[in-house]
Order: C-alpha cells, then sequence, then structure tokens
C-alpha cells in the first residue's frame, strides 16, 4: 500500500476477504482447502509470506482451527477459512477458543445442502450452525457479508471484534459472495480501524481471566513472560480448574456477559425505507440485495415495503426489528435454507404478526422473478 | 441505452478454454475504469474445464442490488449449446454475437440483433491462435454497446493479457471492430 489514498480493484469476494485479513492484521492462516473458499487460502498462501506473515495447509479442519488458536493464543491474529463440511469438524474447537477466550476468525463459506451436500451449489444453510454450532452456552458474532466490498470491510470488523472482546468471529458468506468479483475500495494503512487486544502489563495476584467491567478477561499471549494456566474446563480467574458451584456459575455467565454488555458495539444492519413500511422484507447476504430490488419495485407500486439487512447476524439485531415491528404487519423472510431466520424474526416480532419464508434449497440463488411472484402471492 | 442509471447486461458464453470467464473479466475491469458500478459472476463448477461456461457482467451508474443477469442486452455465445441456452434470452433490442466456426445451427426467432462471423476460425487463420476469439468478440462489443468505449476496453484488454501477447491481441480486438463495421 503506498500513499495516503487507497486503491479501486476489481476483486473476487474472497480475494478481498483474505485482502481484508492481511489490512487487519492477520498474520498467520492455517487451512484445509475446500470449494467454494479455497481462493482465500491461494491468496494467504502467495501473500502472507511478502508481510512476514505464515501460510500452513493442515491435515484437516480440526487441526486448521487448532493452529489458529495456537497463534492467537501466542499472539499473532490468526484466521481459517472453509465451508460447511469443515466447520462442522471445527465445532469442537470453536468452543475452546471461546473459553480460552482467544480472538479468532474463521469464514465459512457456505455451500448447498446437508454434510458434504453441493459443493458447488450456494446456499445460506449454516446460520443456525454458526451460532449453536459448539455445545453449551457461549459467546459467538457472526457477520453475513453481501458484496465484494463487505467481504474486504467486515473482515476488518470481524478481527476488530475478536480482538476487542476475545471471541471467536465468524464471516458467514454464501458462496456467491465468495465468488462474486466488484469493485472494491482498498483503504490505505491508517484509513479504517484496527483493533488491537489488550495487553496489559501486570495482574493482580496472578488472575489473568479476571474479567474487567466490560466483560472481557485479558490473558497474557503465551510467551510473554507469564504464566498463565489455560484449559477448556470450567475455570475461575486464575485460569485453573474449578467445580465450586459459585465458580463455575461465574464462569458461564462471565463468559456470555461480555455480548449482552457489548449489545450497540454489535448491532449492525441495513435497511431501506422501513419508517412507515407495513410489510418487511427480511434476509442476509446477497439474498438481501434481491429483497432491496423487490422492495424498490413494491414502492414504485404504492406498497408500502422496506427492507431489513443484519450484517452482523449474531447476536440478532433484535431492538431494531421489534421497533420496526410497532408498525409492520407482515414480515417477508427470503432464505436459502428452509427458514432458519424466518424462526428468529417470529420469535422476535411475536407469535401475533404474519411472517412468512420465502426458501430455496436447490443451490442457485433465488430470482428476482420468483422473489416478486411469491411476495405478489403473500401480499394478493 | 444512454442512461446509466438502468442495468446494462451483459452474457458471455461458450465452453471452458475460451477465455470466457478473462471477457467478463475484462468488461468489469472496463467498466469501473469509466466509472460504472460492475458486477461479475461466473459459471462455477466441476464442468468449468471443456464443459459449458458462462460469464456475466452488469454495468449500471447507480449501486447494483440483484447480482445476476436478469434480461441481458448483449449476448455473445462461442459454442452452439451456449447459442441454444443463450440467445433467445437477449432483450428485444439487444444484441446477439455468434461464433459460426462451432455455431452450426443459428437459433430462430431472435428479436435481438444477431450477428454471426466464424470467430475462432478468423482467429485462427489471422493470428494463428483460436484461443483470441474472445478478444474479436470484445471488439465488435466495443462498436455495440452504449457504454463501454474502445479504448477501455483496450486498456482493459491490455492489463489483463501476458504483455508478449499485447500486440497479438490488440490485432485481434481492432479485427473484432472492423467485423462491427461490416454487419
Amino acid at each position: 500500500m503506498s500513499g495516503t489514498k487507497g486503491r479501486t480493484l476489481l476483486l473476487q469476494g474472497n480475494e478481498a476477504c483474505a485482502m481484508g485479513a492481511i489490512y487487519a492484521g492477520c498474520r498467520f492462516f492455517g487451512g484445509y482447502p475446500i470449494t467454494p473458499s479455497t481462493e482465500i487460502a491461494e491468496h494467504f498462501a502467495r501473500k502472507l509470506p511478502t508481510v512476514g506473515g505464515v501460510f500452513i495447509q493442515m491435515e484437516d479442519e480440526i487441526a486448521s482451527i487448532s493452529s489458529i488458536i495456537g497463534s492467537s493464543l501466542a499472539g499473532v491474529k490468526a484466521m481459517t477459512a472453509t465451508s460447511g463440511p469443515g466447520f462442522s469438524l471445527m465445532q469442537e474447537n470453536l468452543g475452546l477458543a471461546t473459553v480460552l477466550e482467544t480472538p479468532i476468525v474463521i469464514v465459512n463459506i457456505m455451500r448447498s445442502g446437508a454434510s458434504t451436500g453441493h459443493p458447488t451449489g450456494t446456499g445460506q444453510g449454516d446460520l443456525m450452525q454458526s451460532r449453536w454450532g459448539t455445545h453449551s452456552d457461549h459467546p459467538v458474532v457472526a457477520l453475513a457479508p453481501a458484496t465484494a466490498q463487505e467481504m474486504f470491510d467486515l473482515t476488518v470488523k470481524a478481527f476488530n471484534i475478536a480482538e476487542k472482546l476475545r471471541v471467536p468471529v465468524i464471516l458467514l458468506p454464501e458462496a456467491v459472495v465468495g465468488h462474486i468479483r466488484e469493485a472494491v475500495y482498498i483503504p490505505a494503512e491508517g484509513e479504517m480501524e484496527v483493533i488491537d487486544r489488550e495487553r496489559p502489563g501486570s495482574y493482580e495476584n496472578f488472575l489473568f481471566f479476571k474479567r474487567d467491567t466490560n466483560g472481557v478477561a485479558h490473558p497474557p499471549d503465551l510467551g510473554a513472560g507469564f504464566r498463565p494456566h489455560y484449559t477448556g474446563l470450567t475455570h475461575d480467574e486464575s485460569g485453573f480448574f474449578t467445580a465450586v458451584p459459585d465458580r463455575v456459575n461465574a464462569f458461564t455467565v462471565g463468559l456470555n456477559s461480555k455480548m449482552e454488555l457489548h449489545r450497540e458495539y454489535l448491532t449492525d444492519y441495513c435497511e431501506e425505507t422501513v419508517e412507515d413500511a407495513d410489510v418487511l422484507l427480511i434476509s442476509f447476504g446477497v439474498t438481501a440485495r434481491a429483497c432491496a430490488h423487490v422492495t424498490r419495485d413494491l414502492r414504485k407500486r404504492g406498497v408500502k415495503a422496506g427492507c431489513f439487512r443484519p450484517r452482523i447476524v449474531w447476536p440478532f439485531p433484535e431492538e431494531r426489528l421489534n421497533r420496526i415491528a410497532q408498525h409492520a404487519h407482515t414480515f417477508i423472510v427470503p432464505e436459502l435454507n428452509l427458514g432458519q431466520m424466518r424462526l428468529v424474526v417470529q420469535r422476535v416480532v411475536g407469535p401475533e404478526k404474519r411472517v412468512v419464508g420465502i426458501n430455496r434449497v436447490d443451490g442457485a440463488m433465488l430470482t428476482l422473478e420468483r422473489m416478486q411472484k411469491e411476495v405478489e402471492e403473500v401480499l394478493a | 441505452m444512454s442512461d446509466r442509471s438502468e442495468r446494462y447486461e451483459v452474457l458471455l458464453s461458450g465452453s471452458g478454454g475460451q477465455g470466457i470467464i478473462l471477457a467478463g473479466v475484462i468488461v468489469a475491469e472496463a467498466g469501473i475504469a469509466h466509472d460504472l458500478k460492475v458486477v461479475q459472476t461466473a459459471s462455477y463448477g466441476p464442468e468449468s474445464r471443456g464443459g459449458a461456461s458462462h460469464s456475466e457482467v452488469i454495468l449500471s451508474g447507480t449501486d447494483i442490488d440483484y447480482p445476476a443477469v436478469t434480461k441481458p442486452d448483449f449476448v455473445i455465445a462461442l459454442t452452439q449449446e451456449a447459442a441454444d441456452k443463450f440467445a433467445h434470452l437477449a432483450r428485444p433490442r439487444g444484441n446477439v454475437l455468434l461464433d459460426t466456426t462451432w455455431v452450426e445451427k443459428l437459433p430462430q426467432n431472435i428479436q435481438a440483433n444477431m450477428a454471426s462471423f466464424p470467430l475462432t476460425e478468423e482467429a485462427s487463420n489471422r493470428f494463428g491462435k483460436p484461443l483470441v476469439a474472445n478478444i474479436i468478440a470484445l471488439g465488435y462489443f466495443a462498436e455495440h454497446n452504449p457504454l463501454l468505449g474502445a479504448d477501455e476496453l483496450l486498456q482493459a484488454i491490455i492489463r489483463r493479457v501476458p504483455s508478449h501477447y499485447r500486440e497479438l491481441n490488440e490485432h485481434a480486438f481492432a479485427y473484432g471492430r472492423e467485423l462491427a463495421d461490416q454487419a
């Protein structure tokens, strides 16, 4: 990056993602190639060595997530990229990262279908998995980019959230967003905020896992001179195992408190003509771009329609949606799954509101034609 | 179409190895150089080497929401399969360009302006490289689209092709523009 101005390039979403990660300071990538995410690994393999970073192709996805947790524990920002089958394998260690308070970024470029599924098809079936894939109550943040530009911007944001809250952050684009080519503005160094984790110079009574008032614990980097103990077992502020009920309780409640304490920071959505909307189209990713198109068509015909797109899907922007639900009566939720976000919307807006899904699971995008037709049927 | 706020959609199709994706990328980059919003997508799958391949480009003066071609203004088809599948999608006042080296049966009842030339054969005979059929097609496209000029497209081509093939591509592009004059 030269000069003070950024540059605009035609980039594939996956390339933009890898460039965003490097911009955010990511210097380690451990991954196992899988369609439709492979271009991310390819970009890292070429570029990381030129910026003093390390790229390793691991033997599988369990090793991949393990390697990035290790890197981050040692103080080096790290990322992996995969698709559904690999993301499933990563779930156990995703939980480990949450309890170790280790910032990592996992990119799951969503393909279509369960198990090995349809590798070259696009889908949005991992929405719930990204929230609840690993066991028990745990904090996790997931972002859903809809454009190649957002593949850059939200990757930077993912690292910032990971570092600030010390949580795993998941980037959740559909295959189409990974492969779309659009103009992407790459900001100059310093133009976009990059957050680095807090590194306390000392710890009172060696309480490495003591939470600050924002619910965040700041254990030291391995090798930084402290001697922390890290475990996936329930632990207290010292980092050592505890089975004392009050402390076990504090472990789970405290860990999850950082989501609630950062609710505003974790609210990120785009909306259009929602203020007086009777009908709201809600979706995420590329599917939401089609919603914007349909919404404008409806407005031209005098239908009071609006559209709403969370860019951070977890935590879900409940407060904002709730406000819109004070006047909107019909909610249409198009998704490339069988209705995962529809469930969330119904819960948030309440059982008396009409919530209808438009769903497609054959590996292709929802076409405008089909959406227009189904929206007509809903409004008829 | 002179209204830049409308979408202008280009669909390039053929078979893997004909440079369909590259041609799409070139159109998209020329669009960016012309301060247009662009979206480029491509067919993606195990069939992408030797099998059917297509690339879509949307150009617009304003933000592009839905990122897929709905009603192409310009269709380029370099194989029979591509012609059969995509030629009829073109808008009534749009353009269709076919490579008769491979398209033996011209699609019927096409409402768009249809032009056909033996692009691959000419590429082979004139330039010794059947591969530049895509660049000849872009030369034709340069003369028949309302948004991108020949200079912008040529600059985009030069940025994307290996430097030792620059001259070859320049000639292929110029030849495509000549074909457009003949049509």
